[in-house]
């Protein structure tokens, strides 16, 4: 049982482990403040009476005698309204308050309140006196920005008699709203509440989810989709682009809520994104993509106690919009980071290492850390979803190494990205051939619903890409021109889906973003000229001439020059290449019967 | 001068190991403090907490152990972190791995003394960096373009030419927009002589010595001190970048020796080892170099730093090269194959990359077709790679008409394009023509990376390469 107040003395430190005395009875996990500039750390492990504190910011002139107070509480965030659109470090500190108080550098044991303690927030309250409350009803909104109803949750644990509510009006995040008579006492509430951040928020159940995650990215919508409350991995060395595909998926994927987590990563990465969010218009609400986003910036260089917890730190946040019934989708860039940190951390415990040099519980942390994601029925009876979607830095892109290995045991979806790919900046350079999806199944329906064909179409394109793959193993041995004709034309082909489907332009405004009727025409079309340029073939057509065709080079190109709007052009665009192939074919015909 | 009142001494070491001495009997030590080691015969040694106990710490020592007795060394613990002086006038100065000074002229006197480690930037308030840096090489200019406040490293090999190349850089980077010079912060960690000199050398002879300052921690000096030598040297950067609002080109030389004194430190201490015997903190250690480099919002300055590091029998997954790739934006990789054909600088197309790229090119910063260009020149080199392992084993003869194109367009990308002299400054303008040219060897349908607009404008086929 964990007293508050706790006050002891620090007998050694090494690095961000401290360890201190006279601790004896506070609670684990608990948090501390070290030192003369009251360090934020956490309690994470007792040896008889000495306390283990890891400790969250540099603490460069920490002395032994100096004093360590407990907290009485875990290390927690607040969640309330104000979230969105900010950005923290990965203790929840706010960056753009600490700008203010410090200026460009953070110094040490700087402190600021999360959210906005003064700001007042238009609530629109729905519940009334008298109300049975259980924990997790929603008694309020509040238009957190245009593009986010925040609504105003009873926190879990609280339930019984709602005895006063506060009128609609404006109020602060320290103001009280409303009082419930609990079994034990009297509950005085707020609009903002403290979670601890390594423990998950409760919900009712888990559910099978049946719709799929749009991103807009083809080859991940179409060949490798992920659905929502799903976990994915993105496995990559260094150059093959798991930034740009992370941030193409923050920006364009269907969720109502992101929340980005840059742990260990650029800080000019996180700048980038600061920088381009707020301009970027979200296809769907019509508002800037940064009013639906919260960030998490713990770059490589701020103190790595802090990113191993960030991402405890994002996912709590996700968790609780997703407990008002949204559908979340978290980018945390890069687990192999944050697995590092956790690494680093238990080498300084002097934890017996188990592979290169990682802890034993590397796997569980990361097993935990992606079951909190999830398709969900809310405390409050709604459905919510929690997408993670997990970059992994592999060393020496090396995919047998410790996290990838197990991430892949905790993940069902993995885009795996190719150095030749990058190399030859094919992006996003995510493999056809190594990466899988394990949620096909259950997110057919909703493919079938946008085209029947659509399972058709996907294993027509993906086959063609595999026996693409088998070919270019003998094409490497004696040329593409010994082989036979439909072979050829097959290689062909695959160049086509490549260039013209998979590979995908970031920075193209009508490449960019694809929908879902987008995707199918185009791979569509491409499987049919597959098809029905087969059909030519065995017709006794030359290739050169089907090659040569009228609108052959533009297929490549229909992705940039048809907008998401303009399918009709595609369609138009079908007719006339069918026309042509049937002319060729009327032609061959005539030629056989001629002679 | 006066001594810090929470100076205090002991003379208790209890032990001798690598580069660490272990002091007992002490009291009040903070960690990550800063210890002078004073040895009979006057010699001062200055060094650093690594693990702080009750009554015991761990101390390294910068300039090594080597002539150190347990008996008769006083450590006094200075009660504070090690700092040094920064100042304008350090410009045109020559120092240590420490930032003491070794030209012969006076010890740098300054107000204002700053703690080797910096401080993080916040990332809310940096500035993404958009201006194009021109420095007249081609394959950096064309297809991985250096933009001010990057960090570009450069990833070469023993005995390839990155010494001259980052010369070559130095001596001709500039801003198209503007007419501020590059101050250079030039920090050598572990070089022979002969490369420190080579760069003094050059830096002399284009003039800019008395705009640049110089860190050398030599090959014959202890290695531990390389520690030190790079924070030294990026405090000075800073202190210049944003405080005195200049732009900084920080040259650092050669990480992959600063990273085996890091080991040696490591395995000294008797820490876990991750790969190869580097420590697992090697990815965090690295970054609080290479982070310290960007621009601010609301500040003039910026500091570009470009790393050079030898990769062990030419592995780029070796940990040190993999590492800084993992927080770099971007490498510039050298290859060894271009280098034994003579091909000068012999920066590998497919590998090197420059992440800022994307937003520092294009209409209003250097031209509009440069992204698709780029872009097209990748993947026609790529297709040439390709193209090459399968002439090896049917013959170029076997080819089809379209492959043997591209073979043309290969060798005259390498020939023409990569290739150019060290004292060549080629400006974008001719970069990108050049660029044009290489294309014009191939039919138009293969150029689907560019936009038709830009093919109109700027592609002029040429068949000379199908006889």
């Amino acid at each position: 049982m964990s007293e508050t107040g706790l006050t002891g003395r620090i007998v050694s430190v090494n690095g961000p482990i401290v360890k201190a005395v006279g601790l004896t009875g506070a609670g684990m996990m608990d948090m501390a403040e070290v030192g003369p500039y009251r360090l934020i750390g956490e309690l994470i492990r007792f040896q008889n009476e000495i306390a283990v504190i890891q400790v969250y910011e540099d603490n460069t002139g920490l002395k032994p005698g100096d004093t360590v107070t407990t907290s009485g509480r875990p290390l927690s965030v607040l969640l309330g309204p104000g979230l969105i659109s900010n950005i923290y470090d990965g203790i929840q500190r706010p960056l753009i308050s600490l700008e203010q108080i410090t200026g460009s550098f953070i110094t040490k044991g700087v402190k600021a309140s999360p959210l906005d303690i003064e700001r007042k927030w238009c609530v629109d309250i729905t519940a009334t006196e008298g109300d049975e409350i259980k924990s997790g009803m929603v008694i309020g909104g509040i238009m957190e920005s245009e593009a986010v109803l925040h609504r105003v949750m009873i926190p879990p644990g609280v339930s019984g008699r709602l005895d006063y509510i506060a009128p609609s009006g404006s109020y602060t995040i320290e103001d009280e709203i409303y009082r419930i008579k609990t079994e034990t006492g009297i509950f005085s509430g707020k609009l903002a509440n403290y979670w601890p951040v390594r423990k998950p928020r409760p919900f009712l159940e888990k559910k099978k989810s049946t719709v799929p995650l749009i991103t807009g990215q083809r080859i991940i919508d179409t060949f490798f989709p992920i659905a929502r409350g799903g976990t994915a991995a993105i496995p990559g060395g260094f150059g093959t682009g798991k930034t740009m595909t992370q941030h193409a998926l923050a920006k364009w994927c269907d969720a109502e809520i992101i929340v980005y987590i840059g742990c260990g990563e650029r800080g000019n990465e996180m700048t980038d994104v600061l920088n381009e969010f707020p301009k970027l218009v979200d296809p769907r609400s019509g508002h800037p993509l940064m009013e639906r986003t919260v960030m998490i910036a713990n770059t490589s260089n701020m103190p790595v106690a802090a990113r191993e917890v960030s991402i405890y730190t994002g996912v709590t946040i996700a968790e609780y919009y997703r407990d008002m019934g949204y559908n979340v989708a978290i980018m945390a860039d890069s687990t192999s980071r944050w697995a590092e940190a956790l690494r680093e951390l238990s080498s300084r415990l002097g934890d017996m290492p188990a592979e290169e040099g990682f802890p034993s519980y590397l796997a569980t942390r990361l097993a935990e850390f992606y079951e909190r994601g999830g398709y969900v029925e809310t405390l409050c009876g709604t459905e919510g979803s929690i997408s993670i979607i997990g970059a992994v830095s592999p060393p020496g892109g090396d995919f047998s190494e410790p996290v990838t290995q197990h991430t892949t045991r905790f993940v069902r979806c993995f885009w795996a990205l190719d150095k030749i790919l990058a190399d030859a900046r094919h992006y996003p350079s995510i493999s056809w051939i190594d990466s899988y999806s394990e949620y096909l199944d259950d997110i057919k329906g909703w493919w079938i619903a946008v085209d029947s064909a659509w399972h058709e179409i996907r294993s027509a394109a993906l086959n063609i890409l595999l026996e693409e793959n088998r070919l270019q193993q003998i094409v490497k041995l004696v040329g593409p021109d010994a082989l036979p004709v439909e072979q050829r034309f097959l290689l062909q082909c695959a160049e086509l889906i490549k260039n013209g489907f998979l590979q995908q332009n970031a920075f193209d405004p009508k490449d960019m973003y694809s929908t879902p009727l987008k995707q199918m025409k185009l791979l569509k079309l491409m499987t049919k000229f597959f098809h029905e340029g087969n059909k030519l073939i065995s017709s006794g057509v030359d290739l050169k001439d089907i090659l040569e065709m009228p609108g052959i080079p533009e297929l490549a190109r229909l992705k940039s020059e048809i907008g998401n709007d303009e399918n009709e052009m595609i369609d138009q665009f079908e007719e006339k290449l069918v026309s042509g192939m049937y002319e060729l074919l009327r032609k061959a015909k005539d030629g056989a019967s001629g002679v | 001068m006066v001594l810090p009142v929470s100076e205090r001494e002991y003379m208790n070491v209890a032990g001798i190991t690598g580069p660490l001495i272990i002091v007992e009997g002490v009291k009040g030590v903070g960690y990550g403090e800063l210890v002078e080691i004073r040895t009979p015969s006057g010699e001062i040694r200055i060094g650093q907490t690594l693990e702080v106990d009750e009554d015991k710490a761990v101390v390294q020592v910068f300039e090594g152990t080597t002539g150190l007795s347990q008996r008769n060394m006083r450590t006094v613990f200075l009660g504070k972190t090690l700092e040094i002086p920064v100042h304008r006038d350090m410009l045109g100065r020559i120092f240590d791995g420490l930032g003491r000074p070794i030209d012969g002229a006076p010890q740098v006197v300054s107000e204002v003394m700053r703690d080797i480690n910096g401080l993080p930037i916040n990332p809310y308030s940096r500035e993404y960096p958009r201006d194009f840096i021109q420095t007249g090489i081609s394959a950096i200019d064309g297809m991985n373009t250096l933009i001010r406040g990057q960090k570009l490293p450069v990833f070469s090999g023993s005995g390839m030419p990155h010494n001259r190349i980052a010369a070559q850089i130095a001596r001709q980077a500039k801003i198209l927009t503007s007419e501020e010079e590059f101050t250079v912060v030039f920090a050598a960690m572990g070089v022979k002589f002969d490369v420190a000199w080579f760069f003094i050398n050059s830096l002399e002879e284009s003039g800019v010595l008395d705009n640049s300052a110089i860190f050398l921690s030599l090959a014959n000096s202890p290695s531990i001190e390389r520690i030190i030598t790079p924070r030294a040297a990026l405090t000075l950067a800073e202190y210049l970048a944003y405080d005195l609002e200049m732009h900084v080109l920080v040259i650092l030389t050669d990480m992959t020796n600063y990273c085996e004194s890091l080991r040696e430190l490591s395995s000294s201490r008797g820490e876990i080892p991750s790969r190869k015997g580097y420590p697992g903190y090697l990815y965090s250690d690295l970054a609080s170099i290479y982070e310290r480099s960007g621009r601010i919002r609301g500040r003039r300055g910026s500091i570009t730093q470009i790393p050079i590091l030898t990769m062990p029998s030419d592995d780029i997954s070796h940990p040190v090269p993999d590492l800084t790739g993992y927080i770099t934006e971007g490498q510039i990789v050298l290859e060894r194959e271009l280098f034994n054909r003579g091909i000068y600088p012999p920066i590998a197309g497919l590998p090197s990359l420059s992440r800022l790229m994307k937003d520092g090119i294009g209409e209003g910063r250097t031209r509009k077709d440069h992204a698709g260009l780029a872009a097209q020149l990748f993947a026609c080199y790529a297709k040439v790679k390709r193209i090459r392992s399968l002439a090896a084993i049917v013959g170029e003869e076997e080819l089809s008409k379209i492959d043997k194109l591209y073979l043309h367009f290969g060798r005259a990308f390498e020939d023409e394009y990569l290739s150019q002299g060290y004292d060549e400054n080629r400006d974008i303008e001719t970069t990108l023509s050049i660029g044009w040219k290489m294309l014009s060897f191939l039919p138009e349908e293969e150029l689907y990376r560019i936009s038709r607009d830009d093919i109109q404008r700027y592609y002029i086929p040429d068949k000379s390469g199908e006889k």
